[in-house]
């Protein structure tokens, strides 16, 4: 990518493939037209790239070391959920980041990523990239698509993929379009993009190597990533890299998560690649960018302590891909749905959702002098009453069983019937959430489960945020 | 904790009700005008008598203007009072003190509701601006959370629990029947309970009561000062209302089988009525049916049945009307629908109606066999955090 000399490594890494897909054979069934082989990925009703950028940054805080702060967060996206208000500031909120942490946006394009990761890749940082990708109902880009994220941790300790090169090319071409606001992108006569694309791609990915003494032939694993199908073909071939050393771009299973794509790719070849492996990146957005990375000694011990399920691999495993393509189009817009016969809830109020933002945003309880643990945080002890006798305690990450719950079927939601569970957690605190990613029929009493950050609703044009719990991924 | 209650010291001397339904073609306004004039009228007295009023309604309008400007009052103290599901009962509790204080000597309790103005199912109630990490389940949906803990904590299988929910229903509407003031007045068939489209967990939509608008209102004057206006007077025994520390959602200790609330009240107002067995002493209990599975839970908290027993009486019969207890025999929220400043003070209406022997055709048999004392009681809240009422009314001064 934007390569600078003094780049750090990554130190750590995290991806969100959502809990749903949607299978493309039944597009073509419910359309007669669209659709083709595998499924792709979908955000459900109650995610946004915020959220999902959450989760995957959740997933690569789990393994960075107790010292490692980030001075700065990156959130890249094609689909942010806000304009004018920096995205990235919910995100360093629900990852209950330090105040002195600067979070920006990058977004609109697909290249938006390259930034994230030039800002992020000089120090300990953090990038996410993260995207939902559809288009109108039976083209190209709604089959082809894919929802998902993918975070890294970058900095110059514990280092498992050091940056060993890299390189860009831009040009100015008519590829791929769309105005703010609209629901699907336009794209020029395909081949044209072929043809601009590909002096770009020789340019950078030679730039590259030359600059890091190696051969195609050196590279144990290339990723190819960009919205343009043919154009990333073809620069697989031109690039002259060994076949089985081409990255599987996961269209079967997630589909093509734009901005997030090579992100996550990045991460599945992380997830399995071994010590001293060269994995090259070749982005085609709007140009391209080549990164060089070399993993070192320490990818094996980072390795171990990853859970299985949370392997971008592990989470494909663990999709649910029974979703209705009614419901697809309900989740994404495309179809205005009967409200329930319920009041539209109040917008979320800003003063409140200050006052309460390590609540809101970062899941803290209070714990009393008695050990009780208050969700959300109170002032006053229940048994001694006394004030203020209390430490905030994070309950994001730890589990939970569910002691009661019920299926609500009038409660307003995108999305009915609401699942409402009252869970306690591990070592204290109870609390009362809705599930989500869950089975109605399914939920019992003594069920494990374990939060999950979420966009609830949205009025007034402002997203309430809040986490929710779902079924346990990763024990 | 002092509680000692005001027993013998003021009685009811005259009550209205209005018909509790969807009163298209009436206002809150209209209600208020229909259940005081009755009230007054029932006790033969007129407004002027009254000296200071006590309103409850939770949304049907804000200040004692809710009141004094339909029915001109002329520059009297008017109190709005507000406590969620216990509202109305709220309001009659603090006539009641007032009349005791000596403060006043006639008082009125009126409890209103317009709910049908709305346009929504269900209730709405406006929540002031918060950060949005309430949880949004909805009232059936609270409360269904009460029917699988019941169920796991003393092993009934899902579908006896549903029959036992199924049978309260029966039981509530069977009684409303032959109740004219009540929203739903006829017998609904335990096929068409058990088979109705479910609104949240096991609860079909007729476990849940009723929407419906409703006005209620008591005239309280000084127990000795009774006797001038009505040969049959209701004694006030107990009045207790508790607000809970509200920790059941979030204290794991809380089992969702219990309202600690209901069960703290019911002590209180059994202390002070000297009641030692309520099921064997009361006559009759008006009780806050919101749905089916707190009707159920709330026979235990009141002491009604053994803990884990209830479900057992319930299908016996042990609450119907002519059981061992009757509950409900004015056909309940199930009947009559929820207006929240309204119910109340329709539950003490219809202890009324008993005691004094005039409900025709549900008179109950428990007045014949020499039982003079009713309770009511409401809730208001969700499981685990609310605030309940009790109140044991006689026909006889202890």
């Amino acid at each position: 990518m934007g390569y600078c000399p003094h780049m750090a490594g990554i130190v750590a890494y995290g991806s969100y493939i959502p809990y749903w897909r949607l299978q493309r054979g039944v597009i073509t069934k419910s359309l007669g037209a669209g659709g083709g082989k595998g499924e792709r990925a979908v955000a459900s009703f109650d995610e946004d790239t915020t959220s999902m950028a959450v989760e995957a940054g959740r997933v690569a805080l789990r393994n960075v070391t107790a010292n490692w702060v980030p001075n700065s967060l990156w959130f890249a996206t094609t689909d942010p959920a806000y304009l004018d208000k920096t995205n990235a500031n919910t995100i360093h909120a629900a990852l209950s980041l330090p105040v002195s942490t600067t979070a920006v946006d990058t977004i609109g394009s697909v290249r938006s990523g390259v930034a994230a990761m030039m800002g992020a890749g000089n120090g300990n940082a953090i990038a996410i990239l993260s995207d939902i990708r559809t288009g109108l109902p039976g083209g190209a880009d709604e089959s082809s698509g894919g929802d998902a994220a993918a975070a890294f941790c970058f900095g110059n300790e514990g280092v498992i993929a050091e940056i060993i090169g890299g390189a860009g090319a831009t040009a100015e071409f008519t590829d791929r379009w769309r105005q703010p606001g609209e629901p699907a992108s336009k794209q020029w006569e395909e081949r044209f993009g072929e043809h601009a694309y590909a002096p770009l791609v020789d340019n950078a990915f030679s730039d590259a190597l030359k600059g890091a003494n190696l051969a195609p032939g050196d590279i144990n694993h290339a990723i190819f990533s960009g919205l343009h199908a043919r154009a990333v073909k073809a620069a697989v071939k031109a690039c002259g890299v060994a076949g089985e050393s081409v990255v599987d771009d996961l269209s079967a299973t997630i589909g093509n998560a734009g901005t997030a794509q090579w992100g996550v790719l990045l991460a599945d070849v992380l997830d399995r690649a071994e010590p001293g492996q060269i994995i090259a990146v070749v982005l085609l957005a709007d140009g391209v960018n080549v990164w060089l990375l070399r993993t070192t000694d320490a990818i094996m011990k980072y390795r171990a302590r990853q859970a299985a399920e949370l392997t971008v691999r592990g989470q494909i495993t663990a999709g649910r891909n029974d979703l209705t393509y009614t419901q697809f189009l309900t989740w994404r817009g495309f179809l205005h749905r009967e409200p329930p016969r319920r009041p539209e809830p109040d917008r979320p109020a800003g003063p409140p959702s200050l006052r309460s933002q390590a609540w809101k945003y970062g899941l803290y309880g209070s714990r009393d002098e008695s050990g009780f643990v208050y969700l959300p945080p109170a002032r006053v002890s229940m048994k001694s009453g006394s004030i203020d006798q209390m430490e905030m305690v994070r309950m994001a990450d730890i589990q939970a069983t569910i002691a009661t719950y019920t299926v609500d079927r009038l409660a307003y939601s995108m999305s009915p019937p609401v699942v409402a569970a009252v869970i306690d957690f591990d070592g204290g605190g109870r609390f009362q959430c809705e599930l989500t990613d869950v089975d109605p029929a399914a939920v019992n009493i003594g069920d494990r489960v374990e939060m999950t950050f979420r966009r609830l609703y949205t009025v007034d044009g402002i997203h309430n945020y809040f986490w929710k719990a779902r079924p346990v991924k990763a024990a | 904790m002092a509680s000692h209650g005001i027993r013998d010291k003021v009685a009811i001397i005259g009550m209205g009700c209005t018909n509790f339904g969807e009163h298209w073609d009436k206002s809150t306004d209209d209600m208020l005008i229909e259940s005081s004039d009755a009230a007054l009228k029932n006790a033969g007295i007129s407004l002027d008598d009254v000296d200071a009023f006590w309103l409850g309604t939770m949304g049907s309008g804000l200040s004692g203007l809710t009141l004094s400007r339909p029915l001109r009052i002329q520059h009297k103290p008017v109190t709005h009072v507000e406590n969620y599901c216990a509202t109305g009962s709220e309001a009659f509790r603090n006539a009641c003190y007032a009349v005791a204080s000596g403060a006043y000597d006639v008082v009125m309790a009126i409890g209103v509701e317009k709910l049908k103005d709305s346009g929504y199912s269900g209730l709405v109630v406006s929540a002031p601006a918060d950060d949005g990490t309430k949880a949004t389940v909805t009232a059936p949906a609270s409360f269904s959370l009460l029917a699988p803990a019941y169920a796991n904590k003393y092993g009934v299988d899902e579908a006896e629990l549903k029959d036992v929910l199924t049978r309260i229903a029966w039981k509530n509407h069977r009684n409303g029947a032959l109740n004219p003031r009540a929203q739903f007045k006829k017998e609904v068939p335990m096929e068409t309970i058990a088979c109705s489209p479910l609104v949240a967990g096991p609860l079909g939509i007729f476990d849940c009561s009723g929407v419906s608008d409703g006005s209620a209102a008591a005239i309280i004057v000084r127990a000795e000062d009774a006797h001038k206006y009505t040969d049959k007077p209701l004694y006030v025994k107990a009045l207790s209302f508790v607000a809970g520390p509200a920790t059941g959602p979030i204290d794991p200790a809380y089992d969702y089988t219990t309202f600690d609330e209901v069960v703290h009240s019911a002590d209180d107002a059994y202390s002070q009525a000297g009641i030692t067995d309520p099921r064997a002493e009361l006559a009759m209990a008006e009780v806050h049916d919101c749905f089916t599975p707190t009707e159920l839970v709330l026979m235990e908290d009141l002491g009604f049945a053994e803990r884990g027993t209830a479900w057992k009486e319930v299908l016996s019969g042990t609450y119907d009307l002519d059981g061992e207890l009757p509950v409900n025999p004015d056909g309940g929220l199930k009947s009559f629908g929820h207006p929240i400043g309204a119910s109340g003070l329709r539950m003490l209406f219809e202890c009324w109606t008993q005691l004094r022997g005039e409900a025709g055709a549900r008179q109950i048999k428990s007045i014949a066999g020499g039982k003079t004392k009713a309770l009511t009681h409401n809730l208001g809240g969700a499981p685990g955090a609310c605030v309940s009422f009790v109140s044991v009314v006689g026909t006889e001064l202890d």
